[in-house]
């Protein structure tokens, strides 16, 4: 059995689920692709994962309304024990980084952290991820059973099953919480979520305000009908939410066309974006590290271009 | 109670990648202390200057040269080091099986180390390491503090962050802005001479690495590098709005 552990939220299965069960159909003759849904009131997110996968098991239980690393590690450790699973694919999200550790531990089985290729051969799976902040790409091979995350956005959803799978409700020893939770500031945007989002704009320093980036970056974003994105010293000025950084401490993106608008390109951030199929980059500093990577780019002062941009845009 | 900050000799971020025979090769370039665990060292340092009678303890895996990074944490007020010296490339879970029986040894009640490793950019070592010393974990964080055995905080999460509580022992991860890292001054530099770096064989640690390293490519994607001379802003926003609908064709 291959187990995928559904990431979802607002009762929807997460794009990077879909990615996952592409993962796990890429491994062929390994086994059926069993979905793990953990949550509370999730009868929708199991319904919908029904439709990509050979079987559902769900646990929906009140105790895991909220995600904890403990008591998620012990959740997908105790179902892939059961199932003797080969492989368990969990969400290269941060959650998802931070708890399958524990479940490799519990298993005594490798961790394939962050992969962007994963093949059976034999015995052994062979695995791609990325190293020195994105600039290398480094091949793994463990022997299985292996705990693997994948990275998000970089493999394709498939063709949905004609038929639904079986559901089966499974029953869970939890642990308690030992980490309490004791407030939440959740960065709900009405914007299109970066890591969904085909299309990105991103602000740094350049844009010289909070202001400015509600003009340049949000006017550039929404003529584009593209997420928005940060770098960390804005986010860390105030200026943005975090749920906007993209870097080594933010979200990582892959869309089809990065803008990066009053950005010198600190490696950091790089890590998070320099796997864009184009990027775009409006800078004053002709030196800017950010436009070695550039596919297109202007030289120049963002207050002037961006304006000008939007209104060529309205053409 | 004793503090136990994890480091790793990492290549400077600013500092170019070379691959040779399919490995990065480090030779002739600027190594560091991984910022990222630099951010836990001076936490550790902070903990302690807020009130907390604490011993801070240093420890290291890797290669004779990662004394370095084990002597810059002693300048910057680290009490003493451990230095597990090896030339053995272990990936992150094997790695927590020696944090964890270090930890154990010291008798630590905390553990820092940074978030993500800027070689690796892996983020196992702090949970790996939790999970088998069966204790919590925060990861992620940007503010803490400690009252008794209480760790109170704030840290990062898929979607924003949280405040939280915690009792110790735990491990808990650091990242850039939890604080501003102090530079080590000329007495500290001296002073740490003095210092204890105590060198410990892989061996009695009983780990080997479950990965096999098979290749490391530098994939750098071809950029077209067409860039504009916006001193005429016109005609340098409508050329590369020309470029992105009509060449590139990723807008509309």
């Amino acid at each position: 059995m291959i187990l995928v552990v559904v990431e979802h939220a607002n009762g929807k299965v997460s794009k990077s689920t879909y990615e996952m069960v592409t993962v796990a159909r890429g491994l062929g003759r390994e086994g059926s692709v069993t979905a793990l849904v953990l949550g509370s009131a999730v009868a929708s997110v199991a319904a919908e994962v029904a439709s990509a996968v050979d079987q559902v098991l769900v646990a929906d239980l009140p105790a895991l309304a909220q995600y904890d690393p403990e008591v998620w590690a012990a959740a997908v450790s105790q179902i892939a024990t059961e199932g003797e699973a080969k492989v368990v694919l969990i969400g290269g999200s941060r959650s998802g980084r931070e708890y399958s550790p524990r479940v490799a531990i519990k298993l005594n089985a490798p961790l394939l952290e962050d992969v962007i290729s994963l093949k059976a051969n034999g015995e052994s799976f062979v695995a791609e991820h990325y190293t020195y902040l994105a600039r290398v790409t480094e091949t793994v091979e463990a022997t299985g059973p292996v705990v693997v995350s994948v990275k998000p956005g970089v493999f394709a959803k498939g063709a949905p099953r004609s038929v639904a799978a079986e559901q089966f409700d499974v029953d869970l020893n939890l642990p308690s919480r030992r980490l309490q939770v004791t407030g939440k500031t959740a960065e709900k945007s009405s914007r299109i979520s970066l890591s969904e989002a085909e299309i990105v704009v991103s602000g740094g320093r350049g844009v010289g305000s909070a202001e400015g980036f509600t003009q340049y970056v949000e006017g550039l974003a929404d003529r584009l009908g593209a997420a928005v994105g940060a770098t960390r010293a804005i986010v860390d000025a105030g200026w943005r939410p975090y749920s906007e950084q993209v870097g080594q401490t933010g979200k990582t993106v892959q869309p089809k066309v990065y803008i990066a608008v009053g950005i010198s390109g600190a490696v950091q951030h790089l890590s998070g974006m320099n796997k864009s199929k184009v990027i775009v980059a409006i800078n004053r500093d002709a030196e800017a590290p950010i436009f070695k990577i550039a596919d297109y780019g202007i030289v120049g002062d963002v207050n002037q271009l961006v304006p000008a941009i939007i209104d060529e845009l309205k053409k | 109670m004793r503090i136990l900050t994890f480091l790793r000799q990492v290549l400077d971020a600013e500092e170019s990648v070379h691959v040779s025979n399919s490995v990065v090769a480090l030779e002739n370039s600027k190594l560091v202390m991984d910022t990222m665990d630099e951010y836990g060292v001076e936490e550790a340092l902070r903990l302690r200057e807020s009130g907390i009678d604490a011993e801070i303890v240093a420890l290291s895996v890797g290669p004779a040269r990662a004394q370095d990074a084990l002597r810059t944490a002693l300048a910057m007020g680290v009490d003493r080091a451990i230095h597990v010296e090896t030339d053995v490339k272990l990936d992150a879970i094997a790695l927590s099986k020696v944090v964890a029986q270090v930890a154990q040894q010291e008798e630590v009640s905390l553990i820092l180390s940074g978030g993500q490793q800027a070689d690796w950019d892996s983020h196992a070592l702090g949970a790996a390491t939790a999970e088998r010393l069966n204790w919590p974990q925060v990861t992620w964080t940007s503010a803490l503090e400690l009252k008794g055995d209480t760790l109170t905080g704030k840290h990062d999460v898929d979607e924003g962050s949280e405040t939280f509580t915690l009792e110790l022992p735990a491990v808990v991860t650091t990242q850039q802005g939890l604080n501003e890292p102090r530079y080590p001054t000329l007495p500290n530099i001296m002073k740490s001479k003095k210092k204890e770096l105590r060198k410990e064989g892989l061996e009695q640690f009983n780990v080997t690495s479950n990965l096999k390293f098979t290749g490391a490519e530098i994939q750098v994607k071809n950029r077209l590098n067409k860039i504009l001379d916006g001193k005429d802003v016109q005609g340098a926003a409508s050329q590369l709005v020309d470029l992105l609908r009509n060449e590139a064709r990723v807008i509309a």
